[in-house]
């Protein structure tokens, strides 16, 4: 084992690329538990995006229509979750539940014909001359643009929440609908469409494995990283920069297991591939002492006549 | 105008009737799927539903349902006592792998001894993996208050690998040459769970799920931990009131469980999968979480989802086979079928009004 073969800098430009899946599915979350709605269903709509992404970009040959394309299938499948617990008002964990599982079969479904095959490739940005940088040119701007966007959609979410009306009725939603309701804002349509961008998000993320993380199509592929997105969420104590930050250590333990597999360290290889599911538990316990910064409402059904 | 109005009690005939029309609503909605996909959509579901059960090869496919249904049901009611009281075990599909190797490697540690201990050890080593790997998120709720959701989904993840390393290391058929994969325990007699009567399908893991389904429905129905879970899942408080002890409860449910899962994994390995492989795991894990909810959380419900479960498994390798439906077609048929049941849910508790509210 030699672990100076490990370049410090295509190590960091990694973690970022594997850090950005994770952070636009759990910055969708974030904003939908902060409505008060939980939704488990993150890892079918990562999957239903990751597909719905793929077989886009391969029939258009363009990797921003397919991005474009898995938004729009990850917040078209994750109506299915808001109809069921806005509208038939059934119980959110099991709902949740069934639109994982739905999701990867329909993804398993529509991706037959895309085995196999390579996607287009969606090209860095050009900084100009400022690539030229040594080390921060490589490491920060040789990246892709869904790479900038999930970082710009951080901070916008930040801000939203933060400072202004929007944020303050999503947050009241979240923290007490029954209050929000008699102050007059529509509980259930502020939900539903926190929902639907939560959805939109999550298919951005799955894309993102599908189209430059991996990139190809296979079968369950997002392998738990939505799951991995609504721990990160509770990690984050539902706090998006807190969130970011979550978010580039954990891209940094996978990529540094990868790494270790690549240069061979004397670890077999499937316990180091089980490390992250591991390293989220482990963070999920030191964190769930601190249960107070979650919305009030979360969780619970709302229906006007109760 | 029609809105929802909050029944007083919810309804009892709705509640048995709600899987019913999601079953039916499925079948529409999945014959609508399997047109789309190009298959003659009566052709389909008439192959999923009937085939299996009065077809021309009903005496070799009627033996599958039991041999398919058995881990559902036994994992199923597992789950239900847990959904029950709000304690959400969605992690199975790693206790069920777990009880599998565990159970497996003891029945290899004793290979080639011709004793008759050797299976019982083995269901033992079964039922005490997965009970150990549902203690997991047990403890670690019961001591951290970490949610169990995502720790028994994340050891579900990590069980696979752990799997992996193990098919293709230590449990490997060092007769093998080389390819990954156990000794084949349906090739060793005293580990091997063959079926009781030859042919039927009813192996023990057929026996151990009737006996789950028996005791389940004592303990809901007839015992005092059943009446506590009962209400804790109901209302929590009153059930705080009452004496019940949440911790203990969460152990219970999370460890039953487990050990359930554990056992349903170990009678598939020594019995219809035969060895322990990389992908021996077809996630019942998961399935049975539909299963669950399917029979009303209810275990004689249960049973009846199970064997409709294990229906549409063995209904959709026909139609795959015979008429070319996709694999995948099936696992988003059952996908739909919660989802209806939770739809049709609603109207156990609410009931549809037409007309305007009478202003009082």
């Amino acid at each position: 084992m030699d672990l100076s073969a490990i370049n410090p800098v295509l190590f960091i430009a990694g973690f970022l690329v594997a850090a950005t899946p994770l952070i636009f599915a759990a910055i969708g979350e974030l904003v939908v538990e902060r409505t008060g709605v939980l939704n488990l269903g993150v890892e079918g709509m990562m999957i239903a995006g990751a597909i719905c992404g793929f077989a886009v970009a391969v029939e258009t040959g363009s990797p921003l229509a397919g991005f474009a394309a898995a938004a729009v299938g990850g917040a078209v499948i994750s109506l299915l979750f808001a109809f069921l617990t806005q509208v038939m008002l059934a119980n959110q964990v099991a709902s949740g539940l069934a639109l994982t599982l739905f999701g990867l079969g329909l993804s398993a479904l529509l991706g037959q014909s895309y085995v196999g095959i390579k996607p287009p490739r969606l090209g860095d940005v050009d900084f100009g001359r400022l690539a030229d940088i040594p080390v921060i040119g490589p490491v920060l701007l040789s990246h892709d643009l869904m790479l900038y966007a999930a970082l710009a959609l951080v901070i916008t979410v930040w801000v939203v929440l933060k400072f202004t009306r929007l944020g303050l009725i999503l947050r009241a939603v979240g923290e007490n609908h029954d209050a929000a309701h008699a102050l007059g804002y529509k509980v259930v349509r502020i939900r539903t469409a926190a929902i639907m961008f939560g959805g939109a998000c999550a298919g951005l993320g799955g894309a993102y494995i599908s189209l430059i993380r991996v990139p190809q199509w296979t079968e369950g592929m997002t392998a738990g990283v939505g799951w991995i997105a609504l721990a990160l969420v509770v990690f984050a104590s539902w706090k998006p920069l807190r969130l970011l930050i979550g978010a580039y250590l954990f891209g940094g333990l996978v990529q540094l297991q990868l790494n270790l597999q690549a240069v061979g360290v004397a670890i077999p290889v499937e316990y180091l591939a089980m490390s992250p599911y591991v390293i989220t538990i482990v963070v999920l316990v030191i964190l769930s002492a601190d249960k107070t910064a979650a919305p009030g409402s979360l969780g619970r059904n709302f229906h006007a006549s109760s | 105008m029609i809105r929802l109005e909050k029944r007083p009690e919810p309804s009892r005939a709705f509640a048995l009737a709600a899987p019913v029309l999601a079953v039916v609503a499925t079948m529409i909605a999945g014959g609508m799927l399997f047109a789309a996909l190009g298959n003659d959509p009566v052709a389909s579901i008439v192959t999923i539903f009937w085939e299996p059960l009065f077809g021309e090869f009903a005496f070799y496919y009627r033996p599958q349902l039991l041999i398919k249904g058995a881990p559902l049901v036994l994992i199923a009611i597992g789950l239900s006592l847990g959904f029950k009281a709000g304690i959400w075990n969605i992690g199975a599909e790693g206790q069920y792998i777990m009880g599998a190797l565990f159970g497996a490697g003891v029945g290899l540690a004793f290979y080639p001894a011709a004793t008759w201990y050797v299976f019982p050890l083995m269901v033992i080593a079964g039922a005490a993996g997965g009970w150990v790997w549902a203690m997991i998120p047990a403890l670690l709720k019961v001591r951290f208050g970490t949610n169990e959701i995502l720790v028994s989904l994340m050891l579900v993840y990590v069980a696979e690998q752990f799997l992996a390393s193990m098919s293709l290391g230590l449990l490997r058929n060092p007769e093998g040459m080389g390819f990954p994969g156990s000794r084949n325990l349906q090739q060793y007699p005293s580990a091997y769970n063959a079926d009781l009567i030859a042919g039927s399908g009813m192996h023990w893991g057929v026996v151990a799920a009737l006996v789950a389904v028996i005791f389940g429905y004592v303990l809901l129905a007839r015992h005092r931990l059943g009446f506590a879970i009962r209400v804790t899942g109901e209302a929590p408080r009153a059930a705080r009131f009452s004496g019940v002890n949440p911790a203990r409860l969460i152990l219970f449910c999370l460890g039953t469980s487990g050990l359930l899962a554990g056992l349903a994994g170990l009678f598939e390995v020594s019995g219809p999968a035969g060895q322990v492989t990389i992908d021996f795991n077809v996630g019942y894990g998961f399935t049975a979480i539909i299963v669950a909810f399917l029979g009303r959380l209810h275990p004689v419900g249960i049973l009846l989802a199970g064997g409709l479960m294990a229906l549409t498994y063995i209904g959709g390798d026909i139609a795959s086979s015979n008429l070319g439906l996709p694999a995948a077609a099936i696992q988003v048929f059952q996908g739909m079928l919660l989802f209806f049941l939770l739809a049709f849910d609603l109207f156990t508790n609410f009931r549809l009004r037409l007309g305007r509210t009478e202003a009082v």
